[in-house]
């Protein structure tokens, strides 16, 4: 494992920082600057890959202290039994807290209803939104990148949200050098992304150098899915495949990981970290254009989504 | 520009910046030209675009649509924010903050230079250098921008001229050399043409420097670092208190300038007690020496008082200490900044009270004129401030030392982040000595 700061060939200085030094360095900051400024810092954790990310940076800011977070995540009841077996592997491994905000309950209590085309995705906003009041975070880390989609690269690292989790894009406010800026007032809280920065390019490259495992989803594995407005998605009890769609079996990865309703497969042979990695250098289809249904909604489905309070 | 193995993509540096034109100078089209020459942006995206002008009843794809991520900015048809694009070559990778030509102006450009290392300022070959020029050369001069790149566009349009272009590099070099900008590199484009982007133009034989993006490639990220004031910031104090580490005490923190050695005789600041560097943590593993911006955790042979906030920094090196901050600020919130006004002030890690003594000035970015005692300081505006603190501040120049030498005002009351302040002169000395030097307090010379 990698982790001193190497001096990137070709170089002549021999202090430049190497662009995924740079990247960890950054990220450690911001992590350390939410345990400095904030009582309830919790960390947003689906055992996707950037909250995998996210939290082996975690891990590295505090060390050899543990972290002072706890974790959260907002069940859909349709995520893949894969990740939420790793998320609780992972858990018990690092000792760490973590708490479940479930949809299902949700909907079982009468609270939510189900939408007409089955997706869980937008559900999830109020279940987020009632576990940040309950437990009174007042900094909740997300795993949001900028290059994923154009609302998210409007976003701060530091983002203002009043006690309904709501995002106003018009009202941010102008992040300098790097000085981030936490206050709020009671019942208020912010949402902080120290991974804003990284494409999914880096991502990967960084989870290569320092070793993470990941769910084996990532991977190529054979699946037996079917097609659905363009995209790969796997059987089960959550609504597909309906009558007129056909299940196949295919050798398949995932890209992206989230509810199963809209989350998409894509054709792939690549069963290691390197051949990841070079099938995303060469994609010429961004995450998630490739791999999210719930982005296709509209121009500004995104947008929407994150100022109702979503992610 | 195929990129075939990890190795490749691996061994690659950073670089961070901004570009700056007004609306009609090109700045979208060499973005877009940047990023889609460069593969970076995707198919999805394209269609998406492609998609959206058909709706609006555009005949061509609008690459603006492409940054302009919210809906308020398609509908109206312009840039509000900032926003951050990411693209690779194989020699490095880029984050650029593209920030927009007209509205908020000055915020944005302010907001996108704080953390560039090279600013690219577009201006129209046929209107040459404008007041929009200017102003964008002492925004990157204010910031102190390390590398300025003049892109003169629209070429294709006077003939590709070397007149037209050799004149308005002239003028713009001489202008943002008297502001003390470091290091101009002009370069002769056409965005919509193609012409010295990423390849170099077929139709500029008489030029013989680098294309835009060889030129983003090539230009040093990183200054010397020996030569900087070392300065670390205690961000948290890492206390495991475990069985397995039960006397473990760092500090940890990213390092804002310079070079940190095990051994080193260090200050604390503000209280001025001086101890050694007994070992550098970084980030899991000990290194004998650290410099910025590496995040790492120091521990120190002498138990002594520091929490967050402090200032490490080499005995023989350490800032003076002050409660009196001079500075030149350019205000970002709507609320106007007022003498007498009670603020926080945050600077590293640090954040105190303060109040507002005195605005001497307001300066017209235009022409750099001086407006003696303006009373008060509105959204977009820049003038200098005296404000006093509470409490003692381990604050550099921003000449010296953009990190330590920067912070913000704040609003006690609502938290909104009022004002971005880079402490000591505003612009370097023109022919003269380097500001280096001066600390804040005594520095009474306002070069502007």
């Amino acid at each position: 494992m990698s982790t001193v700061a190497t001096v990137p060939e070709g170089t002549v200085n021999p202090y430049a920082l190497s662009h995924l030094d740079s990247l960890e360095s950054e990220a450690v900051h911001i992590f350390r600057e939410v345990a400095g400024e904030f009582e309830r810092p919790v960390i947003l954790f689906s055992g996707g890959k950037d909250s995998i990310l996210m939290l082996h940076l975690a891990l590295k800011a505090f060390a050899p202290a543990p972290i002072p977070f706890t974790l959260l995540h907002v069940d859909t009841g349709h995520n893949f039994p894969e990740v939420l077996e790793y998320r609780d592997r992972t858990v018990e491994k690092h000792g760490l807290r973590l708490h479940v905000a479930s949809v299902q309950e949700y909907i079982d209590a009468g609270k939510l209803r189900e939408r007409p085309d089955g997706t869980r995705n937008p559900l999830q906003t109020v279940p987020l939104t009632e576990a940040i009041q309950q437990h009174r975070f007042d900094a909740v880390f997300g795993g949001g990148r900028r290059d994923e989609e154009k609302a998210r690269a409007k976003e701060r690292v530091f983002s203002l949200r009043d006690e309904f989790s709501q995002w106003d894009p018009r009202r941010q406010r102008p992040e300098l050098w790097q000085l981030y800026n936490g206050r709020h007032a009671p019942g208020e809280h912010v949402r902080v992304f120290p991974i804003s920065n990284w494409t999914e390019l880096d991502v990967w490259q960084y989870i290569e150098r320092e070793g993470i495992e990941l769910p084996e989803i990532y991977f190529a594995h054979e699946r037996e899915v079917f097609s659905r407005s363009g995209m790969w998605l796997t059987a089960g009890d959550w609504g597909g495949p309906k009558e007129h769609e056909r299940t196949e079996i295919r050798q398949v990865r995932y890209r992206t990981v989230g509810d199963m309703s809209c989350t998409g497969a894509v054709d792939s042979d690549a069963t290691t970290l390197d051949a990841v990695i070079t099938e995303i250098a060469a994609s010429r289809l961004t995450e998630r254009g490739a791999t999210r249904a719930d982005d296709k909604m509209s121009e500004a489905a995104m947008e929407d989504r994150k100022r109702e309070g979503y992610f | 520009m195929s990129i075939t193995t990890t190795e490749q993509l691996s061994a690659t540096t950073l670089l961070r910046f901004a570009t700056a034109g007004s609306v009609d100078d090109g700045k979208s089209t060499l973005v877009g030209r940047l990023l889609h020459d460069s593969k970076s942006v995707l198919t999805d995206q394209l269609e998406a675009v492609a998609l959206a002008s058909t709706n609006r009843g555009q005949e061509a794809p609008d690459l603006a649509l492409l940054t302009d991520g919210l809906r308020a900015e398609r509908e109206q048809g312009i840039t509000i924010d900032v926003a951050y694009r990411y693209f690779a070559t194989p020699r490095r990778r880029f984050i650029l903050a593209d920030t927009p030509g007209h509205v908020q102006y000055t915020r944005n450009m302010v907001t996108g230079a704080s953390t560039a290392e090279l600013a690219v300022v577009l201006v129209d070959a046929r209107n040459g250098v404008v007041e929009q020029t200017r102003r964008h050369a002492a925004v990157a001069a204010l910031l102190r921008v390390p590398h300025v790149v003049l892109a003169v566009n629209k070429m294709d349009l006077v003939d590709y001229a070397e007149p037209v272009f050799a004149a308005i590099a002239e003028e713009f070099t001489a202008y943002a050399a008297s502001l003390g900008v470091p290091e101009i590199t002009a370069i002769p484009i056409s965005a919509l043409a193609g012409d010295n982007v990423v390849e170099p133009s077929a139709h500029m034989d008489w030029y013989g420097g680098p294309t835009v993006l060889e030129h983003l490639e090539t230009v040093p990220v990183s200054h010397d670092l020996t030569a900087c004031h070392a300065r670390f910031p205690v961000q948290y104090v890492i206390r495991p208190q475990s069985a397995e580490h039960p006397d473990y005490r760092g500090y940890a923190g990213q390092i804002a300038a310079g070079v940190f050695r095990v051994g080193e005789t260090v200050s604390v600041l503000p209280s001025g007690r001086t101890t050694t560097i007994e070992g550098i943590d970084a980030l899991g593993e000990s290194v004998d020496i650290a410099w910025a911006p590496q995040s790492v955790t120091i521990r120190l042979a002498d138990d002594i008082d520091i929490s967050r906030g402090d200032l490490i920094a080499p005995a023989d090196d350490a800032p003076a200490t002050t409660q009196d901050v001079e500075a030149t600020v350019c205000h970002v919130a709507d609320q106007p900044l007022t003498v007498g006004q009670r603020v926080l002030l945050k600077h590293t890690t640090r954040t105190v009270k303060a109040i507002v003594k005195d605005i001497p000035s307001r300066l017209t970015l235009d022409d750099l004129s001086q407006h003696p005692a303006p009373g008060q300081l509105v959204a977009n505006d820049i003038g200098r401030v005296v404000v006093r603190t509470a409490e003692p501040l381990a604050l550099d120049s921003y000449a010296a030392s953009r990190r330590t030498g920067s912070f913000l005002l704040i609003d006690p009351a609502d938290g909104t982040t009022l004002t971005a302040g880079m402490a000591g002169a505003s612009f370097a000395a023109v022919d003269g000595e380097e500001t280096e030097a001066d600390t804040t307090a005594e520095d009474a010379e306002w070069d502007f």
